[in-house]
C-alpha cells in the first residue's frame, strides 16, 4: 500500500470500529498532485507505440520497426526446442539472476577473445532482458540527478528518456553530413562529428557518453580515429562510456567494427552492450548482455537484482548454444556472423538501387540493417504545412503508410525535441527483410513514381 | 506526518548541493583520484547491493544438497505448457518483437480469465501490462507511482524485494507486522483505510491459485472502491510452475496502468514473444475448463496440499513446530526446539542465517532464513524461524525426510 498524507495508521486503527459490508467513507480529498511519479515527466511519448500501430493497421510492406521478417537460423531454433523439451525440465525454472552459467561462460570466452583480455563470466558479464534493459541498468546505476550524458545525434530514441528518467541531463551533439564527392551517393561515413564541437560538450558535470556503433539509424561505423578521439576525451574528463554495439556483426564492405573498450584507458570506464536479438535475428527472445569491469558491473547487478532479477532461462540456454557454435566456427564462412552480414549487404545494395531509381537519395550505411534516404526531391505528394508542430518527415511517413502501404520511420524520431526540424526530410528503412518484401517495396515505389510523373 | 514528508524532501536538496561542491573541487585533483569518485554508483542504489538470494541460490547448483530453499518447483511444468512453447517457437514471426505492453493473444487471454474471476470488464490493451515476472510488475508499479517523500506500508514478513524497490524509488518503507491471514473482514479494514486516506494498493497475488481447503483467495481489487486504486500483480511462473519463463502481469484501471506502461517502454520495452504466445495458449486451455476440477489452477493446488501435509508431518516428527500455511508453497518452522548452539559463530548475523548456513553444511538441507523477509526492527523477533519450500517432487521430499529422521540420531 502507499500512503501520501494524513494522520498515522495507528491513530486510525484505534479509531476503527468493526465493519461489515463496504465502507461508508467517500474519498473527500482528491489527490493534490498527479498519481504518477515525477520521474515519468516528459517521457510518456514514444514513437514506436504510434508507428508500430500504424504499420499494423495500414502497411502491406513494413520496412519500419527494426526486426527481420526472416526466421532465426535453424541451429538456434533447434537449440531452443532442445532446451524446452529436453530431459532437464529445470530449464523452465529460475536460473542464476546475473546470467545463466552456460551463457555467461561462453560470452566471457567469446568477448575475451574479441577484446584481447581475460573476461570473467561471473563478474565481467551480466545478462539482461534485451540490450534495452542493459541500457536501463547503465543509466540507473550511473546517472544521478544533475549528471550530464552526451548523446550523439541521430540516436536510438530510448537514450533520451532513459537519461531523463534517471534525473540526468542529455547533452546532444550532432553528426553533420559532409557533401559526398560529385556524382556519388552519400555514405554514412560522410556524417561526422566536429571534433571541437564534441570536445566542447564535456563539462565537469558529464558523467557518461553514449556511443552507438554501428549507429542506428544512420548505419555509421565509427572509424578507429573517431573512436580514439572519443576515448581520449573520456579519459581526459574521466567520463564513462556506455557502448551500444548491438549491430556489431552487421558491417559491410570489409569494414571493421572496433570495440571502444579495447582502446587505451577504456576497459575500466566502458560498459559494452550486445544483443542476441540482433546477432541471431531473434529480436523476440529479448536476451542481451553487458561486458565490463567488475567495478562497473557490480552496480549494474544491483540495479538488475532490484528490477527484473532473472531473464528467461530457456532463451539463455539456446543463445549459449548458438554462441558455442559461433565460437567453433569463428572466422569461417559457415559462421552465422559472417553469413548474415553477407546476405544483408546484398539486401542493402538492392534497396539502395531501388530508392535511387525513384529519386529518393539513399545514404549508404556502412553497418546495421537500416538505411536512411533523403526524400526532399520526392516529397511532393505530401505538402509542407508551415508552422506545423510535427516535423515534415513524420507527416510524410504517416501519409506514406496510410496511402501507399509502405512503412518507414521518420529520421526526426532520432533527434531531440529542439533538433527535430534540423533533419526533417529523411526517412529510415529497415532492410532485414526477405527478397519478396524488398521487391514488394520496390513495386510500391516504382508505381508511386509513375503516378507522380504521368500527366 | 505531513511535516515529516516535507522535511525529508528538504534533506534531499541539501544533499545535492553538497555533492556539487564536491564535484567542483574534484576537477582540480588528478585523473586517478577522480576516477574513483566518478565511477561511484548513483544514490538510488546505495545500500541496495546485498541480497539474500545471491548467497542462498548458489546452493541450488550443488546436487548433494536437498534444496528446499529458493521458491522454485523441481516438478515439471504440465506437458501442454511445454508443447505450446515448442509450437510458438516454430512460427517465424513469433521469434521477433511483439506489442510492447503485452502480446495481443496473451493480454486477451488474461482479460478473459480475470474478467471471470473479478466479475468486471477488463480491457486487454489499457488495463493490463505484461512484465518480466511479477518482479518486473512490482518494479514498474513502484517506479510509476512512488517517489521521494512517499511512504509505503509493507506488511511483515514480506517478499524481500519490496523494501529495496521502495527505497530505490526514493520512498520510505513503513513496516507493520502480520498477525494472521487475510480474511474478508481484514481486507475490508485495509480497503477502508485506503479509501479514507486516498492511498493506492499494490496487491501481489502471485500465489492466487494456491489456496488450500477451507480457504478462499479474495482479490482486494474486487472490494467496493478498490478497483480504481489497486494494481493487482500475477505470475506465470507461479501459476504454471514455470518460474524460468519470467512472465508476470499488472492489472488495474487505465489511469494507473498507463503509467506502468510508460515505465515499461523506458526500461525493457517488450517481453519475449514465444513465451507470451505459449502462455496465452495455456491460459486458453485452462479458461475453458475453469468449471472443471482438472483445470491446472485447481489440480496444482490439490497436489500441493498433500505435499504441504507431508512436509508438516516430517517436520513435526523431527520435533519441530511448523506454521501450517493456508496458501502458497512455503512453510515456516520454529527451529529453536532443536537447540543448535551457534553462539561461537558471528554474533552480528541473525540466528536463522547462521542456522541455515550450518544446516546446509552439516545436514545437506537448505532453507531460507525468515529474517530475510523482515524489516530492520523485527529481524531479531523472527530469527528462530526458517522457511521451507515444498513444491518439490516426491524424491526430494523423501530425501528431506531421511535427513530430518536422522537429525536427532546424530550427536551434536
Amino acid at each position: 500500500m502507499l500512503r501520501r498524507v494524513g494522520p498515522s495508521l495507528r491513530h486510525f486503527l484505534l479509531e476503527r470500529k468493526s465493519s461489515a459490508g463496504y465502507s461508508s467513507y467517500s474519498s473527500e480529498e482528491k489527490m493534490s498532485r498527479p498519481v504518477q511519479a515525477r520521474r515519468l515527466e516528459g517521457i510518456d511519448k514514444n514513437i514506436w507505440v504510434e508507428f508500430v500501430k500504424l504499420a499494423a493497421t495500414y502497411s502491406t510492406v513494413n520496412l519500419g520497426q527494426g526486426f527481420p521478417d526472416f526466421p532465426p537460423p535453424d541451429f538456434l531454433k533447434k537449440a531452443f526446442v532442445r532446451a524446452l523439451s529436453g530431459e532437464n525440465h529445470m530449464l523452465h525454472q529460475y536460473t542464476r539472476g546475473f546470467g545463466h552459467p552456460p551463457l555467461v561462460k561462453i560470452l566471457a570466452q567469446f568477448f575475451g577473445k574479441l577484446l584481447g583480455r581475460d573476461v570473467d563470466p561471473m563478474t565481467n558479464v551480466m545478462v539482461t532482458v534485451g540490450a534495452y534493459q542493459a541500457l536501463f541498468c547503465c543509466f540507473q546505476a550511473f546517472v544521478d540527478e544533475g549528471d550530464e550524458v552526451i548523446i550523439i545525434e541521430p540516436f536510438f530514441d530510448c537514450y533520451e528518456p532513459m537519461v531523463k528518467m534517471a534525473g540526468g541531463m542529455p547533452v546532444f551533439v550532432q553528426l553533420r553530413p559532409k557533401a559526398p564527392k560529385d556524382g556519388q551517393l552519400m555514405s554514412s561515413a560522410d556524417w561526422q562529428l566536429d571534433p571541437a564541437e564534441l570536445a566542447s560538450k564535456f563539462s565537469e558535470r558529464t558523467k557518461a557518453i553514449v556511443l552507438n556503433s554501428p549507429n542506428n539509424p544512420l548505419g555509421k561505423v565509427f572509424s578507429r580515429e573517431e573512436l580514439e578521439f572519443i576515448a581520449d576525451l573520456c579519459v581526459k574528463h574521466d567520463v564513462l562510456c556506455i557502448s551500444d554495439e548491438v549491430y556489431e556483426w552487421l558491417v559491410y564492405d570489409g569494414k571493421e567494427h572496433i570495440r571502444i573498450a579495447s582502446l587505451q584507458g577504456m576497459w575500466d570506464r566502458t560498459v559494452t552492450i550486445g544483443s542476441a536479438g540482433k546477432s541471431f535475428s531473434a529480436t523476440g527472445w529479448k536476451v542481451g548482455w553487458t561486458v565490463g569491469s567488475n567495478r562497473l558491473l557490480q552496480h549494474l547487478r544491483t540495479v538488475h537484482q532490484n528490477s527484473a532479477y532473472h531473464c528467461a532461462t530457456v532463451a539463455q540456454e539456446a543463445v549459449a548454444q548458438g554462441f558455442q557454435r559461433e565460437l567453433e566456427l569463428y572466422g569461417k564462412p559457415e559462421s552465422y556472423f559472417i553469413q548474415l552480414p553477407k546476405e544483408l549487404q546484398q539486401k542493402r545494395d538492392w534497396l539502395v538501387q531501388s530508392l535511387d531509381a525513384v529519386g529518393m537519395k539513399p545514404i549508404i550505411p556502412e553497418g546495421t540493417y537500416f538505411l536512411v534516404a533523403d526524400i526532399s526531391e520526392f516529397k511532393s505528394d505530401v505538402p509542407d504545412v508551415p508552422d506545423s508542430d510535427e516535423p515534415y518527415d513524420s507527416r510524410f511517413a504517416k501519409w506514406m503508410v496510410k496511402n501507399k502501404g509502405l512503412a518507414a520511420i521518420p529520421l526526426s524520431a532520432f533527434y531531440c525535441g529542439a533538433h527535430k526540424n534540423n533533419y526533417n526530410h529523411f526517412i529510415r528503412f529497415c532492410f532485414a527483410k526477405e527478397e519478396a518484401t524488398l521487391k514488394a517495396a520496390n513495386d510500391i515505389l516504382q508505381k508511386w513514381k509513375r503516378e507522380k510523373t504521368s500527366p | 506526518m505531513l511535516f515529516a514528508s516535507r522535511s525529508f524532501c528538504c534533506l534531499g536538496i541539501r544533499t545535492y548541493q553538497l555533492r556539487t561542491d564536491l564535484l567542483s573541487r574534484s576537477i582540480k585533483l588528478s585523473a586517478s583520484a577522480t576516477m574513483t569518485f566518478r565511477h561511484k554508483n548513483t544514490r538510488r542504489i546505495e545500500g541496495l547491493d546485498s541480497n539474500v538470494w545471491v548467497e542462498f541460490t548458489k546452493v541450488a547448483a550443488d546436487p548433494s544438497i536437498v534444496n528446499l530453499g529458493q521458491g522454485l518447483p523441481d516438478i515439471s511444468p504440465p506437458d501442454y505448457v511445454k508443447e505450446e512453447l515448442a509450437k510458438a517457437a516454430a512460427v517465424d514471426r513469433l521469434n521477433q518483437y511483439t506489442r510492447g505492453f503485452g502480446h495481443p493473444s496473451l493480454v486477451k487471454a488474461l482479460s478473459q480469465v480475470y474478467e471471470r474471476v473479478c466479475g468486471r470488464k477488463i480491457d486487454p490493451f489499457t488495463d493490463i501490462l505484461v512484465t518480466v515476472g511479477a518482479y518486473g510488475s512490482l518494479f514498474s508499479t513502484i517506479q510509476a507511482l512512488i517517489e521521494e517523500g512517499d511512504e509505503v506500508i509493507i506488511i511483515e514478513p514480506f517478499y524481500d524485494c519490496y523494501e529495496p524497490m521502495v527505497k530505490m524509488a526514493g520512498a520510505k518503507p513503513v513496516f507493520i507486522p502480520l498477525r494472521y491471514v487475510f480474511n474478508r473482514e481484514e481486507l475490508q479494514v485495509i480497503a477502508d483505510l485506503c479509501i479514507k486516506h486516498d492511498t493506492l494498493c499494490i496487491s501481489d497475488e502471485v500465489y492466487e491459485w494456491l489456496v488450500y481447503k477451507g480457504n478462499k483467495h479474495i482479490k482486494i481489487a474486487t472490494l467496493p472502491g478498490m478497483w480504481e486504486r489497486t494494481v493487482t500483480i500475477g505470475s506465470a511462473g507461479k501459476t504454471y510452475s514455470v518460474t524460468g519463463w519470467k512472465l508476470g502481469w499488472s492489472i488495474g484501471p487505465q489511469n494507473l496502468i498507463k503509467h506502468l506502461q510508460v515505465v515499461h517502454q523506458n526500461t525493457l520495452y517488450t517481453c519475449p514473444t514465444p513465451l507470451q504466445e505459449a502462455l496465452a495458449q495455456a491460459f486458453g486451455i485452462d479458461y475453458k475448463r475453469m468449471d472443471d476440477p482438472d483445470c491446472y489452477f485447481y489440480s496444482l493446488s490439490r497436489e500441493l496440499e498433500s505435499k504441504r501435509d507431508r512436509m508438516a508431518q516430517l517436520l513435526q516428527e523431527a520435533g519441530l513446530k511448523p506454521v501450517i500455511p493456508d496458501g502458497g508453497y512455503f512453510m515456516i518452522v520454529d527451529v529453536s526446539t532443536l537447540n543448535v548452539d551457534l553462539s561461537d559463530v558471528d554474533e552480528k548475523q541473525p540466528y536463522d542465517y547462521k542456522f541455515v548456513r550450518w544446516m546446509i553444511t552439516s545436514k545437506k538441507l537448505s532453507a531460507i532464513p525468515l529474517s530475510a523477509f523482515c524489516g530492520p526492527e523485527t529481524k531479531r523477533q523472527f530469527e528462530k524461524y526458517i522457511r521451507f519450500c515444498f513444491i518439490k517432487k516426491d524424491s526430494t521430499l523423501d530425501a528431506a525426510e531421511v535427513i530430518l529422521k536422522n537429525w536427532n540420531k546424530q550427536t551434536a
